[in-house]
């Protein structure tokens, strides 16, 4: 029974919930029927995504890239992409539907999603390229990082920065200047620090 | 001008001559005289004289043209554009705590939206005994709450893991604004839909989007949206801003700040989280590893010195100085900030311009004279939980340096005896 006590709003048609409510969890609630090769995917990546994203979803310039990065992940440099370290598959198929094109969002179909999704998932090496993505089988896709994550553990890990005293005098017997950021000087030109004499 | 005043001015250039020379030295007691009267003073000037604007030429204003460093700024080699990019807070020229909505910072995924009240809907469903769709004036008739909090993204400090890069306290530590939020409590929202359909509440997750196309879509515990959540409508007296989220935001006190959603369009009860591309590709942080948190939602204590900084260098001289900046933390309220000027050999309490309040900013200052020699300047904020805000190099101990987000380490200013600071890192 619905308890509402201030009786403000209005009850949600199905159609409005049906038109909003498109996110799609791990287990794979909220995936629409649907299904999409990877030959079908290169072709519409090449019309909507390749732009930016480049023909092997290896990023172009400073954009995302989709593909690649296997292995990185404990490197200097990591390379974050839905292949090496993105965990849920129905996250990638969540996002494009929801939010891709960039400028032109909301404008796939479920089935160019699937076929998009498998794309990306042959860029990074994940499957052959006669697959056929379908909400039968998404969850079925090995993600190489779907064990990678941890629950924030700052409470147990960071515990030693819950000190009561903190030191107040002779905390260390010398101090050395070991990075400046003025040797980098990547710092937009009209707003680097300021030198005295000039103003 | 008398015979001894003459003398009285040349004996003050003297001194200010061996100052400069020397580069530091004792200060001298009492204020400086005159060398000659002041024209600004002794001549009549035109504000003194004719009048200033009428009471209709500004009926919405700006600061004055003399503020124009008070500017958001950003950072170009930072994105691939500034449709999904971030800004920075002048937080380097500001006081107090209050951020001035016009320069606190933005970050959007796909740009600032129009969305008028008249269009505004907001649709709660999922695990409720009634799905519920509300106008704008609908949220404007549940009983409402004020309360300060700071904003702060998950970014904010980001570029500095790996090493001293922007020179300012805009760049290193403005991603943050702090607002006297007005609103509805999200628990007041849930409830009016109804929650005996989800059972026990305790693994419930409420999932959160906006209505612009990058949607932005975070799942949030139940236990925090019956907390302190709050639905936004207006910020500092009056509406959001549009790129703030107008006509309604998300305010989740104490947590990072992409889980503020901005034209706050829907939210779902849930059994379990979406993870969404907001909390796994991205606001997810890498150890050194290779595994990465997930779900870090709550920012540590901080702090920064906002002056003096590289934006803000020290132009008047040995003599009496004004440090000040800011803390926060997201895990309740700011008990004392500790100043060092030799990097962090020595510390001393400062001063608290008020008692910190819960999750917002609290601005701190301390009065020293400076002897114009160089200083290490740092912070170190301390909150109610006990957490002391930790060095850069204690981070790097536990996190590596590829975590991205949630960098709360302490800053230095190498303040030269010129009075310009630069941004550094000390062993």
């Amino acid at each position: 029974a619905w308890a509402g006590s201030y009786g403000l709003g209005r009850p949600a048609l199905p159609e409005e919930i049906a038109a909003w409510d498109v996110d799609v969890s791990p287990d794979g609630t909220g995936l629409p029927e649907g299904s999409g090769s990877v030959e079908d995917g290169e072709a519409i990546f090449a019309d909507y995504c390749a732009i930016c994203h480049g023909d092997f979803a290896e990023g172009v310039d400073n954009w995302p890239k989709l593909a690649g990065g296997a292995d990185t992940l404990d490197h200097e440099d990591p390379l974050k992409t839905v292949g090496s370290y993105w965990p849920y598959l129905t996250t990638t198929w969540d996002y494009v539907h929801r939010s891709m094109p960039f400028g032109n969002a909301q404008t796939l179909t479920p089935n160019e999603v699937y076929a998009i999704v498998a794309y990306i998932l042959y860029s990074n090496d994940l499957v052959d390229d006669d697959f056929v993505l379908s909400n039968e089988n998404l969850l079925d896709v090995e993600m190489p990082n779907a064990e990678g994550f941890i629950l924030d553990d700052r409470e147990t890990s960071e515990a030693h920065f819950w000190t009561a005293e903190p030191c107040m005098t002779e905390c260390k017997d010398t101090v050395e200047i070991t990075m400046r950021a003025a040797v980098l000087d990547v710092t937009p030109e009209e707003t680097r620090a300021k030198k005295v004499q000039e103003l | 001008m008398s015979e001894s005043s003459g003398k009285k001015g040349a004996s003050r250039r003297q001194f200010l001559t061996s100052v400069a020379a020397v580069g530091a030295g004792a200060v001298a007691a009492g204020a400086a005289r005159a060398a000659a009267p002041d024209p600004l003073i002794t001549e009549v000037q035109d504000w003194a004289r004719a009048t200033g604007d009428g009471v209709d030429a500004t009926p919405y204003g700006l600061p004055i043209e003399y503020e124009g460093d008070v500017i958001r700024r950003n950072v170009e080699w930072l994105t691939a554009d500034t449709i999904s990019s971030i800004n920075f807070t002048p937080i380097h020229a500001l006081d107090g705590t209050i951020t001035p909505q016009g320069c606190a910072f933005e970050r959007h995924h796909s740009g600032a939206i129009a969305l008028k009240k008249e269009d505004y809907r907001l649709m709660i469903n999922g695990l409720v005994d009634q799905p519920l769709i509300f106008t704008y004036a609908d949220l404007e008739r549940f009983p409402r709450e004020n309360h300060v909090y700071f904003c702060e993204c998950a970014a904010n400090s980001g570029m500095e893991w790996a090493g001293a890069q922007l020179n300012g306290a805009q760049f290193t530590h403005g991603m943050i604004h702090n607002m006297e939020y007005s609103g509805v409590s999200l628990r007041t929202l849930l409830e009016e839909a109804g929650l005996s359909t989800a059972g026990d509440l305790s693994d419930k997750w409420v999932y959160v989007e906006g209505a612009d196309a990058s949607s932005n879509g975070r799942s949030i515990p139940m236990e925090k949206a019956l907390d302190d959540c709050l639905i936004a409508f207006k910020a500092n007296g009056e509406a959001l801003r549009k790129e703030h989220g107008y006509p309604v935001r998300l305010v989740v006190p104490g947590w990072e700040g992409n889980m503020w959603v901005k034209w706050l369009r829907r939210i779902e009860v849930m059994d379990g989280p979406v993870e969404s591309r907001e909390e796994t590709s991205k606001y997810t942080d890498t150890l050194a590893d290779g595994t990465s948190r997930k779900w870090t939602w709550v920012m540590d204590a901080k702090s920064v010195v906002t002056a003096p900084s590289p934006q803000s260098p020290i132009t008047h001289g040995p003599g009496p100085l004004v440090i000040t900046g800011l803390a926060w933390s997201g895990r309740g309220a700011i008990t004392g900030v500790d100043v060092s000027v030799d990097g962090g050999k020595t510390w001393q309490p400062a001063r608290l311009a008020a008692p910190g309040q819960d999750k917002a900013l609290t601005r701190f200052y301390l009065d020293i004279t400076w002897d114009g020699s160089e200083m290490l300047l740092q912070s170190r904020a301390r909150d109610a939980s006990g957490y002391v805000q930790p060095t850069k190099a204690q981070l790097r101990e536990v996190r590596g340096l590829n975590s991205i987000y949630h960098n709360n380490a302490i800053q230095t200013w190498w303040v030269k005896a010129s009075g310009e600071a630069e941004n550094v890192e000390v062993s």
